[in-house]
């Protein structure tokens, strides 16, 4: 069955920038990826609980002993910028 | 146009931190106050390849909140990730809980002010991880005109407990309450130290307007910065009264987010629905399904604290204490477990609790002090055996709470024990009478409320280890 995919939407939630050829070439792409998966959806599976993990394993969790943290020059290395001991980003505007 | 009289219904969504000793889904340590970016690793910056292991010991903490809210405990619970763009949030998504949370309905129930009780229900209460922490600054120091933020991750990955619940508060009043309530049961818990001025507890509210008998709800606004039980009040007074003025005068509401401004009270549009966030929600595929073994759940029921409200009644039936009372010292773990102690030791529950709920809670505003039971009980019993007066009491206190010291020591290294020698205190009387003629003369001539002030100097020239009843007889009986 045909998807229909609005890329400008799309693209926007994941802050991407694209250009007029890349949703030209991109677009059907997508669009067979969700029909794949349309597919899928398709087959019966009421008595199927959902999977939320490919792995057969429940309650992977740690006990509540702390470790040591990284020093902060090297939490701060990969920081495209820092000031202090903060990272240091462009200005944040509500609902960008 | 639809008239009134309006309704406003409410919900609640609540953030309370855990006080685990580590964040959720790494082993960095959880503390507030430390040095900015001291308290991360890889998994809370989020870097690419690194794993998220979820605290054992906060699983165990959502379970106990919602086995004390009634809540159902899910059998098999999920994480989700959910998206969005902001630089407090170093992988881009935050793990939370979506359509499968770890507790399920439930009731929180609240005194009103009239005496009564309401049961509010609970939607949810699900597991996620806070966020870091974003400042703006500019060189000018002003927050409009900065370049740039700056983010400190020692609070990103820190477990914390959302807990929605429906819209069954009527009033500022009753939200007020319902938040009260739910950080007395969280301290009483002791899983978060629910500190609304350090942020370990937050609040977002959800209010619509309806006219009164409407089963509908009308257009739902959240307010958000709401820092305070004073806070929330005030925003869901303004926003009441801002939404009943729109409908009334005809306009037609829509959904959006408002900031409420603590200084200005008054709320401002962050965003409508138009903008709200599309999250993309989907199953974190890093993290299996959470199934807590019942006997776990079982386990962790048996550790269930006696909660607030049953303290609060028991306080009142057993000690006699009035209802404010208890409520007053059942909202504050630690001043409640120090009560208990006191009456073990055998002091009287009214005086226990008033010295824990006036004058040491005025101290231990700026900090723990060192009082313990044996300060209390010791002071009580000393000012019941006339051996101190209530003056030298507070003094004896200040230093318990500052040094720790056994209450008769501080008596005795302070020179604070009540004036016994009657030729002492005779003398400090008449010095009191000879130095004021003026006061002796007005009280002579029937003014009778000259005599505090005489009996006020008595108790300055004896550092208040005189006794003022006896100083007032004194006085009446020499200038009688």
């Amino acid at each position: 069955m045909p998807v229909e995919i609005d890329l400008r939407y799309v693209a926007r939630l994941a802050r991407l920038e694209l250009g007029e050829d890349e949703i030209a070439t991109l677009a059907p792409q997508l669009a067979q990826i969700l029909e794949h998966a349309g597919r899928i959806a398709a087959v019966a599976t009421e008595h199927v609980p959902p999977t939320a993990s490919p792995l057969p394993r429940v309650n992977v969790w740690r006990d509540d002993e702390p470790e040591p943290p990284l020093p902060v020059d090297e939490a701060l290395r990969n920081a495209p910028d820092r000031e202090g001991d903060r990272f240091r980003v462009p200005r944040i505007v509500e609902g960008g | 146009m639809v008239g009134g009289p309006w309704e406003p219904v409410i919900g609640l969504e609540c953030h309370v931190e855990l006080n685990t000793r580590t964040k959720m889904f790494c082993s960095c340590p959880n503390r507030f106050g430390a040095e900015p970016n001291t308290d991360t690793c890889p998994v809370c910056l989020g870097h690419p390849g690194s794993l998220p292991v979820p605290n054992r010991e906060a699983i165990a903490r959502i379970i106990l909140i919602g086995l004390a809210l009634g809540s159902t405990i899910a059998a098999r619970s999920i994480f989700h990730r959910k998206h969005y763009f902001y630089p407090d949030m170093p992988k881009n998504f935050q793990i939370s809980q979506y359509d499968l949370p770890i507790c399920v309905g439930g009731a929180l129930e609240i005194d009103l002010p009239d005496g009564s009780a309401k049961r509010v229900g609970i939607t949810r209460v699900h597991m996620e991880e806070d966020t870091g922490k974003t400042t703006h600054a500019s060189a000018s120091g002003r927050i409009h005109d900065a370049a740039h933020a700056l983010v400190d991750y020692n609070r990103a990955g820190v477990p914390l407990v959302e807990c929605v619940s429906e819209p069954d508060l009527r009033s500022p009043e009753e939200a007020g309450a319902y938040l009260r309530e739910l950080r007395a049961l969280l301290g009483a818990l002791g899983v978060s130290d629910v500190r609304m001025e350090e942020g370990s507890l937050r609040c977002d509210a959800n209010v619509s307007v309806r006219p009164v008998g409407s089963d509908e709800l009308g257009t739902k606004i959240e307010i958000k910065n709401l820092n305070s039980v004073r806070s929330l009040e005030r925003a869901l007074a303004y926003e009441i009264d801002r939404q009943t003025r729109a409908l009334e005068a005809g306009e037609v509401l829509v959904q959006e987010t408002r900031h409420w401004d603590e200084d200005a009270g008054r709320t401002t549009v962050m965003r409508s629905k138009e903008e709200a966030f599309d999250y993309r929600y989907f199953p974190e595929p890093d993290i299996p399904p959470i199934e807590p073994d019942p006997a776990w759940i079982e386990e962790l029921r048996a550790r269930l604290p006696e909660l607030p409200r049953a303290r609060r009644d028991r306080y009142v039936r057993e000690h006699g204490l009035r209802p404010e009372v208890a409520r007053v010292l059942v909202a504050d773990p630690g001043a409640s477990d120090l009560f208990e102690r006191t009456v073990a030791l055998g002091a009287p529950p009214e005086r226990a609790a008033n010295w824990i709920t006036q004058d040491l809670a005025a101290l231990r505003k700026a900090g723990e002090g060192r009082v313990g039971p044996e300060h209390l009980a010791e002071l009580i019993a000393m000012l019941d055996r006339g051996e101190i007066t209530g003056a030298s009491a507070k003094v004896a206190l200040e230093e318990a709470f500052a040094t720790g010291d056994p209450v008769p020591v501080i008596v005795e290294r302070r020179g604070l024990a009540a004036l016994a020698d009657a030729d002492a205190l005779a003398e400090a009387v008449r010095a009191a009478i000879d130095a004021h003629p003026d006061a002796v003369e007005r009280f002579r001539a029937g003014n009778e409320g000259v005599l505090g002030f005489l009996v006020g100097q008595v108790m300055r020239a004896t550092g208040g280890t005189a006794d003022p009843r006896r100083v007032a007889d004194l006085l009446r009986e020499r200038l009688g």
